[in-house]
This record gives structure tokens, sequence and C-alpha cells, in this order.
């Protein structure tokens, strides 16, 4: 694992002793200032030329499969003007003081950094161009860039980046609100398809991920977990256990989730994570899990049918009279809707390596978050923020389950017990899908008036989710301004509330994989009763091109409706069709339609094709992978809704020890083919990670239904 | 106890309990993370290396059973011909994602080819349906296959964004 070569101003300076020269930024920008609360960005030091003249870049965001590790320093590299050949990606260490928000979530990458990463570079470029211009004796503005070196046309004189590197580290660095950028038809990286910086690591099985760290005395820990969520250590009987030649400990521990100074965790530490495993049946643990025994499926089931018989428990959203409006309607259509808890099964287990010596603690973290990662063992551990550094590893798949942090906290209190030993603690897959932060369940109960014309009068939907203190769970929400709530005349949504003792958290496209089956496979019927085709009745439906509020963000009817009528053009589609769904939905600022083709045969539903268009604004950073994301996300979301993926629990425990009882798509399941197309729109680019997903399933879901003519109202869907 | 056994062509011995599983035994005693652990039940096949030449999955393979045999991984896929081909086509398609299966598939991929050099669009579904993709990069192990194998591209990928070039 590479050392972080790009740290801060202090490691510049050495790094320029030694050898390269050395460009340093140290400019504040203050990001999303339209965001109440949002925290300011301090950005520098991202960027080094190398005496060479090739450029490392610095890559602050983590990795996990979604290419951020290519497209932020893309950016950077754009404006710095230099050909992608001299570049040099390496991943940074977490410090956001120096570098800035470093989250992987929320497709936020592009928005958040779309300007100030290009700003970044564009400064660096500046004091570049100001260092040639005094070694020249010539106004700055007769100076250009190209392919990592400064031009004076005017006499043919030219300098590469190297060469003016150590003048131009001593220039002032311009403000970066104010600098200078390319007009897009300039742009010669960004637009351009660049592949996976770390492919070629990858395809000789090179240590990249957590997993893979190695480092001298390293010692390995393996979980025992109480098997229900919320339980705690009462008794440890490890004697059995320390009597293992190998064995190092037996450590409790906290894994954020129960009270401070309780333990629900219990680490066997050994010098072999495979002896530490096996180690776990000798081990003897009472858990006191009386209080969160009575949770199962099977009760939240008949609760949720309890809280649909009544009204509400509180309101959500409310325009006009839906009742009123219901009770005059040419037509109702009333369905219910529900999805079952997920877990993430990213494929590299839950793990983090970890060191404590003379009262410091550094990780070797895979976590999407680092920030709030620290925060989270600095509470659990009893340790200062700023007595902890964090290296970044590539990640072995992220989907949201590493934005929480109970292997950073397990592995901060293990380093502790440890001092001066390096400790790496694993999951196994049973702990992994037992111990996750799942996708919370939901049930709705709709229903739709239609007037004399087929137009949407009335909405009404009760959603029955989980809340703790009266607020939904992490992730168990719902937007107010769920589509079609604000341009329907008469709406009430409302909630009812429910417990549960599992922790849950931000699945890939976090409430959207849900609300999208829900909303898009009910709208779908409301169409079919106002005689219409769903794209055809959301065209009615998002009316005039403006944009509407929304919850955080508004929403574009326009935008909405471009990537309707491209994917419709672009799919042939004409109306309802036998085997032809269609789904829309708008999430992570991205606007996404989509068409699924599949055909029934021998008693088994088989995907053939998707069409996806997307509007994620005026730029497409890296094509390549932009359409990988949108396939991948679209194989996930089939995945979800034909694979009977379902996290079960009972007495308080979830059940799936593995992939057979949580089954992920293989290839067998996987369409020929996924077309993705853009529509360029002028507006900000936005991220990918995840806005692809949500309008697959409910287009499965209403391309099935146009073959069995029986609607498939709950995830997972029943295949026939 | 005692047990040798031939890695990437080079021979080793290695003290380990007869119980240890392949996979931990090339990972923990023999430093060689690039075969993975996914599941530890032979279920999504991570841990895909080559005994005797057959693709096995080495979180199933006790250290006892490989004794005296010749186990090829991924650091050591390309001195294999077909491996290097294979190799050579999940780069030039970019097919990882998180990458983190990858290691897997690409041992399975070149067990296919070396037993079925031109397989069927039904065959490579079949024999790679044992590795799971988390990220679901299917389209591109599919079409880095039939790359490797010299088969024509079975789509020509349609709705692609302008300027796209490999770089």
């Amino acid at each position: 694992m590479s050392k972080a070569a790009i740290l801060n101003r202090r490691s510049f300076m050495v790094a320029s002793l030694a050898g390269g020269a050395v460009l340093t930024l140290d400019a504040s920008v203050v990001l999303g200032a339209s965001a109440p609360g949002a925290q300011p960005d301090v950005l520098n030091a991202f960027v080094r030329i190398n005496a060479d003249n090739s450029v490392t870049i610095g890559a602050k965001n983590p990795e996990i499969g979604q290419g951020v590790k290519v497209m932020l320093p893309m950016l950077i590299a754009e404006e710095l003007d230099l050909a992608w050949e001299q570049v040099i990606i390496e991943q940074t260490d977490a410090d956001e003081k120096v570098y800035g928000i470093q989250t992987a979530g929320g497709s936020s990458a592009t928005p958040r950094n779309w300007l100030p990463m290009r700003q970044v570079g564009a400064a660096a470029r500046a004091m570049l161009i100001a260092a040639a211009a005094k070694q020249w004796g010539v106004d700055a503005a007769t100076l250009s860039t190209a392919r990592g070196a400064v031009l004076h046309k005017m006499s043919g004189k030219s300098l590469t980046y190297a060469s003016l590197a150590k003048a131009a580290s001593a220039e002032t660095p311009p403000d970066l609100a104010k600098v200078a950028l390319k007009d897009p038809t300039a742009f010669s990286i960004i637009g351009q398809s660049k592949v996976g910086v770390d492919v070629p690591k990858i395809i000789k099985g090179e240590p990249l991920f957590g997993i893979d760290m190695r480092l001298p005395g390293l010692v390995h820990a393996a979980v025992v977990k109480c098997p229900s969520h919320g339980g705690t250590v009462v008794a440890i009987d490890d004697a059995a256990v320390k009597a293992i030649p190998g064995v190092i400990a037996v450590v409790a521990v906290n894994s954020g989730y129960v009270p401070l100074g309780k333990s629900d965790t219990v680490l066997i530490v050994a010098d072999s994570w495979w002896k530490a495993s096996k180690a776990r049946e000798k081990l003897a643990v009472t858990w006191d899990d009386s209080a969160v025994r009575g949770f199962s499926t099977a009760g939240y089931e008949k609760d949720a049918a309890g809280l649909l018989a009544h009204a509400p428990q509180t309101s959500l959203f409310k325009a006009g009279d839906a009742d009123a409006a219901l009770a005059n309607a040419a037509k109702v259509v009333k369905a219910d809707y529900e999805y079952p808890f997920l877990a993430h099964a990213t494929l590299e287990p839950q793990n983090c390596t970890a060191l404590f010596k003379d009262g410091k603690l550094e990780m070797w973290a895979p976590s999407q978050s680092p920030g709030n990662g620290r925060a989270e063992t600095a509470r659990v551990c009893g340790i200062a923020p700023e007595d902890m550094t964090i290296h970044l590893t590539r990640i072995g798949g992220g989907f949201g389950r590493r934005l929480l942090h109970d292997f950073m906290a397990i592995a901060g209190q293990a380093a502790k017990a440890l001092p001066g030993k390096p400790v790496k603690v694993l999951y196994d897959r049973t702990d992994d899908f037992r111990h996750d932060f799942y996708r919370p369940a939901g049930w709705h109960r709709f229903s739709a008036g239609l007037d004399a014309s087929g137009a949407i009068v009335a909405l009404k939907d009760h959603f029955v989710t989980f809340a703790k203190d009266g607020k939904p769970i992490r992730a168990a929400e719902m937007a107010a301004t769920e589509f079609p709530g604000p341009v329907v005349p008469n709406v009430d949504y409302g909630v009812s509330y429910m417990a549960t003792n599992l922790a849950t958290g931000w699945l890939r496209a976090p409430t959207s994989n849900a609300m999208a089956f829900v909303f898009q496979g009910f709208l779908d019927e409301v169409a079919e009763a106002a005689g219409l085709d769903l794209p055809e009745l959301m065209r009615r439906t998002l009316g005039a091109s403006r944009e509407i509020p929304g919850g955080r963000v508004p929403f574009h009817t326009g935008r909405a409706r471009g990537v309707i009528d491209a994917v419709c053009k672009s799919a042939g589609w004409k109306g309802r069709e036998t085997g032809r769904g269609f789904g829309f939905y708008f999430s992570h600022l991205g606007y996404f339609a989509e068409v699924v083709d599949v055909t029934i045969a021998d008693g088994a539903v088989k995907v053939d094709k998707v069409w996806v268009a997307g509007d994620i604004g005026s730029q497409v950073i890296n094509p390549i992978n932009a359409r990988h994301q949108v396939q991948g996300s679209a194989i996930e979301g089939l995945g979800q809704a034909m694979l009977g993926q379902k996290i079960v629990q009972e007495t308080g425990v979830v059940t799936a020890e593995n992939f057979g009882d949580f089954a992920l798509m293989r290839m067998d399941g996987v369409p020929r083919e996924i077309a993705v197309e853009f529509v360029k729109t002028d507006f900000p680019p936005t991220g990918l990670g995840e806005p692809a997903l949500p309008p697959v399933i409910p287009a499965l879901a209403n391309a099935i239904y146009s073959i069995t003519g029986k609607r498939h109202r709950r995830l997972p869907l029943e295949m026939i | 106890m005692s047990i040798a056994l031939t890695v990437n062509g080079r021979k080793r011995v290695v003290e380990a309990e007869t119980d240890k599983p392949l996979l931990w035994v090339l990972r923990e005693d023999l430093d060689m993370p690039g075969t993975k652990f996914g599941c530890g039940a032979g279920l999504c096949g991570a841990c895909t290396v080559h005994l005797d030449g057959e693709a096995v999955r080495s979180c199933q393979t006790l250290i006892a059973d490989a004794a005296g045999k010749v186990v090829t991984t991924i650091e050591g896929i390309a001195a294999n011909a077909i491996g290097k081909r294979v190799s050579a086509a999940w780069a030039a398609l970019d097919v990882p994602q998180c990458g983190y299966c990858q290691a897997g598939q690409i041992m399975s991929a070149t067990a296919l080819l070396k037993q079925n050099p031109k397989p069927t669009a039904d065959d490579i579904d079949g024999w790679m349906s044992g590795n799971i993709c988390r990220c679901a990069t299917y389209l591109r192990i599919r079409a880095a296959i039939r790359h490797a194998a010299g088969l024509p591209a079975e789509i020509v990928d349609a709705g692609q964004p302008s300027g796209e070039q490999m770089a």
C-alpha cells in the first residue's frame, strides 16, 4: 500500500528536499454555500510536479468501485493542462482539514468537486504561468500552456512544468474563486474515457484492499457478536480459547451500537485470522438480549397491517382535500406496496487495521466516510480525533455499508487493548450479513383519484416505517415531496411508526431504491386506469417544463420529460406492450428513465435488455466509467427484485448466514445488453453512483405485469 | 505439519495445521493476498485458484489436500499464455469496478478458456456463474472473455457517449 505522498505543506517541504520540486496550494473554498450549516472545505496540496515532468495528483475520496480515484484527478489535470500520460494518481490520507469532505456517498463527489477540483488545477497552472512570466520577463497574458509546459508563442519558447515548479511554488496562490477556468469546448481530458488507475494492480493480485493490509508483527482478530442487535455481554468464559496456541487475547468491545460502557462484541486475537476464527467455537459468551428478542419479520408484518388499518399517526404532506377529491373522483385506484430489509453484502467483508502507540491511533480503514469514522472511533475509543491518523485503502465494495464505522470503532479498541501491536479485525460472511446496517423495510397503502379526463386529482399514501423517539431511523424516512405529490392538487401523505432493534443504514440510492418501486409501480396502475401508459401519464402529470420545490433540491419537470422521451425513442416504446415495462426516478440530482424487456419461458422470468436514459447535467466526465456505473446500478436493482433478496429476522436475530440465504446477481441472470445514453442539459454535472438504480425495479415489475396480468406489489418480486 | 506444494512455479513448504484452507495458507503463510476471502463457503468464487490446472475454491480446499500439488494464483496467472490473454483483456476492457472479485473471475475465466477455447455465450454464462461480482461488471466480463478467446464482440455498444476512446 503506497503511503500517500501528498499530505500537507510540511510534507511537501520534506518531499521537495527529497527530490521533485513541489507546488503547494493554500486556499480555502467554501462549498455548498447555499446549504445552511455546510462545512467549509479547506483545500490545498493536491498537486506535485515531479522532476521528470510527471505530475502526482492526490485523489482525496475513498475508492469503492465508483471510479472517483480517476474522476477527481481528471478535473485537476484538465485545468492544469496536462497530458493524461503525465498523471500519476495517489490516494491521499483522510484529513478533511486539508482535503475537504472525503465522502463516498450520496453520489456527491461530482457536484461537490466539479468546480473546486478544477479551481485547484487552474490555480496551479496560474502559478506556473506566473513563474514563467517572471523568468522570461514577459506579460503572463501572453503565455499559454499545453501538455505540461508553458509556452510563449511570440518567441516560440517553452518551459516544462518541472523546470518551473520550484519557482512556481514560491508564487502566491491565486484566489480560487477568481481563477479562470477553461471553456468546456476546450476540454481534452474531461469527457474522454479514462480507465481505472488500479486495474494493472488488480489483475496481478497486488495488495490494495483493507483486508490485504500487512505490517510487521500484525495480529488478527475474529469477531463474536451478540446474535441479536442490541444485546450485550454478561459473561465471557475464554479459558478454552486462551489455551489455544497462537491466541493472544480475548477482548470485549463496543461496536458503537450499544451504550458506552457495555460490550456487544468479543474479539479473539491470534497470530492468524483463520486460527482466531476457528477458536470462536470454544468461546462461551452469555448475552443479555432479553430486550430485543421480541423483534421478528413476522411481527413487523403483523404490526404494519395493524397500523395500516388505522389512520396515519402523523402527517407528512397535505395539500387540498384528498378525501373529498377521492369521493368525487371518476375513478379510484387502491393498492398496497411493500419492501423488505436488505443487506449490503459488500464482497470484501468488513475489516480494519489499527495500531495504538504512544497514545496515538493509526488506522488503515476501508471507510466510505473517514471523517465520520474518525469521529465515531474517537467517541467509542475515548481518543481525541486529532490523535488519529487514517490511511485510506481501496475498498472492495461500498454500497453505503462503509458509511457506518463499527469496524473502525472495534479495531480502535482492539489496538488500544494491545498497544504497540498492529491488529487487523475481519468479519466473516455471517458476521457481515448479521451485523449490517440494513436498508429498512416499509409498507405503503395508496389511493389515487382520477377525474373524467384521466388526470390525477387526489393521492393518498399511508407509509408505515421504523422510528425511534418519534423520528424515522436512519434511511427509513420518506420525502414530503415524493413525486407526484407536489403536482397533484389534493394530497395526503401520512406516516405511522414502529420499532426495530436492527441497525439501519444507507444502501445505494437510499430511500429511492424502495420509493421508486412503490410510486412508479402504483403510477403504472393509475396510468392503466386512465387508459394510458406510464410514460404518457408521467408527461401529463409533469406538465410544463419548470422547477418545482423538492425535499433538499428542486425537481425539474423538463429534465424528467427529457429522459422519458429519450428512452422511449431509443427503446422504440409504442405504448403498453407485452413484455415491456417503464420506470422513471429522480434521485441524487440525476434524472433516469428506463425500459426493461422481459420474456417468460419455462416459468422463469428473463430480462433480455434494459434501456437507460439519464440526465446528469452538462458533462459526463469519464464516459466509460459512467456507463459502467449505470450498467452496474441497473443489474443491482434487478438483483434486488428478482432473486428473493430479503433480510429475515427471528427472535431478534437476522437469519442470513451466507450467499445461499441472500442471493446476489450472477452472470446467468444478467441481460445481454444494457444500453446507456445521456441527455445533456445546461445544468452543473452531478453524480452517477446511485441514480440509475431505482427506476429499473418498477420497470421490471411493470414489464412482468404486462405478461402475467398480475400486479407485483411486494419486493422481492415473486417470480410468477 | 510440514506440507510441500508448488505455487506459481515455485516449490514451497509451509508449516500449517492440516485443516487450514489453502486460501488462508496463501494469504497468511505465503504472503500472497491476491486470492480473496469472500464467503468461506465456496459460494462466491473470490478465492478461485488452479489446483493441478483445475479451478477450485481455495476456501474449501484444505492445505492437506494440496500437498504435492501445483497451485496457480492470480499472482502467477500471467505466466500462462491463456491467463496472460485473459488478464490483458481485463485491462483493455476496463473490467474492474471495486476489483475485489476480479482475481477469482480471472482465474475462473482462464480455466474456462483452457478447456473450452471458443465458448458460446451460454458456456460463458454457465461457467462464470459461480463467481459473484457485487459491482455487477458482468457485461464486461463476458466481453473480456470473448476478447481473450478471439471471438467477435457480442454487442456493438450503442448509445454510448460521444468522444469515447480508451486511454
